[in-house]
């Protein structure tokens, strides 16, 4: 029983993310997580002004039923199939975290210092967010896939466009990860 | 309907298991990126690892999807700048907020109200994308 609270191990959360992917391509169709930021641009009506969400969003619904059973999934496993052991993180990156003002975790996913209601109230924090949110939008939909479309599916299925992608999403990260966090945090 | 059960409880369980994993927390991409745990290099590891071989059965044996049609993956169209410059873009946000889209929606789910202003920012780019597309180099 308890695995159910625990972190769960790599090599099972991972064979299985695998065989999720495996389902979809069983059901004739693509996992990819980021197509379904431009349907809801479509949803939305955008296509009448940008002929890029002018596309049959419908066809995608599938995949936003897959979107919806994920929130419900994260639903379920925070609150019911959670424990304050959850993410113990490298002490070391804990004690780095602490310098630059980020909360430990002791259990909760997310530092308070960036995503708790005090700090959303700050305007700083507020357009960190949004940025990384079209960093994130943008450089999804330029490279045609995110890291479930590029880094699963597509080297999974040994392309290697896909492997430039995500050559690309490791130097981005660790660029924002050693030189522009610790600035911005700073 | 069968479909609608069907796709929601894949979802589902991507859900959890990203939850579960922690693979959605901003902390473990932190990590991820500092080099401080093989956490997440194993779990994105043996799920590739997984998918290769699970793909090359299917190849191998001629697999037909559950409709009964063949399976076709198409190839990634070939290019350059798109994948280095857009994958770049990409990593600059995945490191700074610690989600990529699947991650934005689960954490919205799981009561996360803050990750909306990502989500806000993450249809914005994707809308901006939209808008210079035929300006940018592929």
């Amino acid at each position: 029983m308890e695995i159910i609270f625990q972190t769960w191990p790599w090599y099972i959360s991972g064979f299985l993310i695998g065989m999720i992917m495996l389902a979809l391509t069983y059901f004739g169709k693509a996992f990819g997580m980021s197509s379904n930021l431009r349907s809801l641009c479509a949803m939305s009506g955008l296509g009448k002004k940008v002929s890029f969400f002018n596309f049959d969003w419908k066809s995608q619904r599938w995949n936003l039923v897959v979107v919806l059973g994920a929130m419900l999934g994260g639903f379920v496993a925070v609150q019911f199939m959670s424990d304050p052991s959850n993410v113990s993180l490298n002490p070391a990156t804990v004690m780095q975290l602490e310098q630059m003002g980020i909360d430990a975790p002791n259990g909760k996913l997310m530092p308070a210092a960036l995503f708790g209601s005090d700090a959303i109230a700050n305007p700083a924090t507020l357009i960190l967010l949004v940025v990384g949110g079209i960093l994130i939008g943008f450089g999804s939909r330029y490279a045609g896939g995110c890291t479930s479309g590029h880094a699963i599916s597509g080297l999974s299925n040994l392309q290697i466009p896909s492997l430039k992608a995500v050559i690309g999403f490791f130097i981005g990260g660790l660029l924002m990860a050693h030189f522009i966090l610790p600035y911005l945090l700073s | 309907m069968k479909n609608i059960i069907k796709y929601l409880l894949v979802g589902f369980v991507f859900g959890i298991v990203l939850t579960k994993s922690e693979a959605v927390s901003w902390y473990r991409i932190y990590e991820m990126f500092q080099f401080q745990s093989f956490h997440m290099f194993g779990i994105i590891t043996v799920a590739i690892v997984t998918g290769v071989i699970g793909l090359q059965l299917i190849k191998r044996f001629n697999v037909k999807d559950s409709s009964g049609a063949a399976i076709n993956i198409p190839d990634k169209e070939k290019g350059n700048a798109r994948y280095w410059i857009g994958g770049l873009i990409f990593g600059l946000g995945w490191a700074l907020v610690g989600s990529c889209p699947g991650p934005i929606f689960i954490l919205i789910g799981a009561g996360f109200w803050s990750v909306l202003i990502v989500l806000f920012g993450a249809l914005l780019g994707t809308f901006l994308y939209g808008v210079v597309r035929s300006k940018l180099p592929h």
